[in-house]
């Protein structure tokens, strides 16, 4: 059984829209505040190559192409036909009209076919993944306002 | 170094624990002189908030000495003599950005629980559980400040630590719960609630113009101190508050109140959030009376100031009253980088010495003891300043 899933979060980020584009249009920043790739690497300036951080010692991997690319405004990209796992996803700025930075949306898809690989993005995307897409976007607003994401990992700890 | 930990209900103990470090380029860390006791670790003490662990580093309210920075701190230098906010917050948000610092929308990494039982996370704060962010806290010999280059605020070499040390949370929470009330020449403040918060509420109140403060306690201790703060005194054992304060202020009322109790029914938690809530409440029945009492109290028109804390739903709130009398309501956590310069001037100025608070200096190593006698008002405890590094008796 195929399984589709379909998410999307916005957030206001108090920065202007071109540097929010800019950090996000290097895909080879998105490891920094996404919690589960580990890892993209940019071919060249539409193609990359991205890796998740898999469960257990499954790590997912493919190849994704720019399909939409309106600076400052909007990136939209694609798997290349052919890979395990099919997915999509829109990421927007767009100024707000009261001086409070950006409204960012994102919009992630993903459509993976039955089996093992299929289990897999299910397990790594599909428990509260609205929750999952909302805190990579707290940690980008994070990145982009404060410079850095708050963390206690670490930190001292009496015995547990 | 050593460290208080919580480790589990009614039980806390001084450890040994690895020294922290720098971990983001923002961070600092601090070498902790002088680390307070506050009335809202005792609700931790009493295990009402299910995101505390076994472990935990206590205390929000501790200052020291600069021994290290991450490479974005660049506004102070290592040997700095420094306090601390209990508020951690980023400088870079909206909400820092229009002094709303409590309200920080970056500094919490566990804010998707705030935002489960709040819609929305307020800042993290220092050692005050997994809720607002699990940092550990500043009962400890030293300490990791993240956002160190707004979170640090340095004190002139004259001003002893006891007069500066409750910058870091109790003095900026009376005194912006007294500035809530929006205090107008010839007003009069309620102040429910003589523990620190109450007691800087009322200096504050006559600090920000008030004629009258009234004060309602039932410990003694706490009623005397408030009385040597020029406030006139209740005791809710004694006499039916509402009958009294409207026989004090000719049948008008105070023209605000503020509840310095709170219900602190830090019943949140990953799972059964509702329940443990609703749990929280049935043990502290007396509690929500305070701000039922205070909305009934005040006069037509005027102001609730809520510093006390809340966490988790209020029964019988007499909305009624508070809609049909006009009434407006202030709170939150304390903005304490806000209020940091301004307070400053007034101990320079001689106006407070906030050192009036303290009962009890102890070494850190007596920990333990502190809590049990702050938690049970033994040896008339007020305030707890522990010292570490001081040798125990």
């Amino acid at each position: 059984m195929n399984q589709s899933i379909k998410v999307q979060k916005t957030v206001t980020i108090n920065r202007a829209p071109q540097e929010l584009y800019r950090c996000w249009r290097n895909f080879e920043n998105l490891p920094q505040f996404t919690k589960h790739l580990k890892s993209v690497k940019v071919y060249n300036d539409h193609r990359s190559h991205w890796i998740t951080s898999g469960v257990v010692d499954r790590s997912i991997e493919w190849d994704a192409d720019i399909v939409e690319d309106r600076e400052n405004e909007l990136i939209r990209w694609a798997t290349v036909e052919g890979g395990d796992v099919s997915h999509s996803g829109l990421i927007e700025f767009r100024p707000t009209p009261n001086d409070r930075g950006t409204v960012v949306r994102a919009v992630l898809e993903y459509d993976s076919p039955a089996g093992a690989i299929g289990d897999t993005i299910a397990k790594l995307f599909g428990e509260a993944p609205e929750q999952q897409l909302g805190d990579d976007l707290s940690r980008f607003k994070m990145l982009m306002e404060a410079g850095e994401i708050a963390t206690t990992e670490g930190q001292p700890h009496g015995a547990q | 170094m050593k460290a208080v930990c919580w480790q589990g209900t009614n039980k806390v103990g001084v450890e040994t624990v690895p020294d922290p470090k720098i971990i983001n380029p923002r961070d600092a860390i601090v070498k902790i002189t002088s680390t307070a006791i506050c009335g809202s670790d005792l609700h931790l003490y009493d295990g009402f908030n299910p995101t505390m662990q076994p472990g935990d580093i206590l205390g929000h309210e501790f200052m020291g000495e600069v021994v290290d920075r991450g490479s974005a701190v660049k506004n102070v230098e290592i040997g700095d003599r420094v306090v601390v906010p209990f508020t951690i917050s980023c400088g870079g948000c909206f909400f820092c950005q229009r002094d709303l610092w409590s309200l920080c929308d970056n500094s919490n990494p566990n804010a998707w629980m705030a935002e489960k039982l709040m819609g929305h996370s307020p800042s993290g704060l220092f050692g005050y559980s997994q809720l607002t962010g699990g940092y550990a806290g500043g009962q400890a010999e030293y300490a990791r400040v993240p956002f160190a280059d707004v979170g640090l605020f340095k004190i002139p070499p004259e001003l002893p630590d006891e007069q500066v040390l409750f910058f870091t949370d109790i003095f900026p929470t009376g005194y912006m719960a007294a500035e809530n009330c929006h205090i107008q020449p010839g007003d009069t403040v309620a102040i429910w609630g003589c523990g620190p918060v109450g007691q800087f509420a009322i200096r504050s109140a006559f600090l920000l113009g008030a004629e009258r403060v009234i004060a309602i306690d039932r410990v003694p201790e706490r009623l005397a101190m408030a009385k040597a703060g020029k406030a006139e005194v209740l005791n809710y054992e004694e006499v039916e508050v509402g009958e009294a304060l409207k026989e004090m202020t000719g049948g008008i009322g105070p023209d605000s109140v503020i509840d310095a109790v709170g219900m602190e029914a830090h019943g949140m938690g990953l799972a059964g959030i509702y329940d443990k809530v609703k749990q929280a409440v049935r043990l502290e029945t007396d509690r929500p009376h305070v701000l039922r009492q205070a909305i009934v109290a005040c006069r037509k028109g005027g102001t609730v100031s809520v510093p006390g804390v809340y966490t988790g739903f209020v029964d019988k709130m007499p909305m009624g009253a508070f809609m049909n009398k006009g009434l407006t309501m202030k709170t939150g956590q304390t903005h304490v980088h806000k209020y940091l310069p301004k307070l400053l001037e007034y101990v320079q100025r001689g106006e407070i010495d906030p050192a009036f608070v303290i009962t009890h200096h102890l070494p850190l190593e007596q920990a333990p003891h502190a809590y049990e006698i702050f938690k049970h008002k033994q040896d008339n405890c007020i305030k707890v300043v522990l010292k570490p590094g001081q040798a125990a008796e």
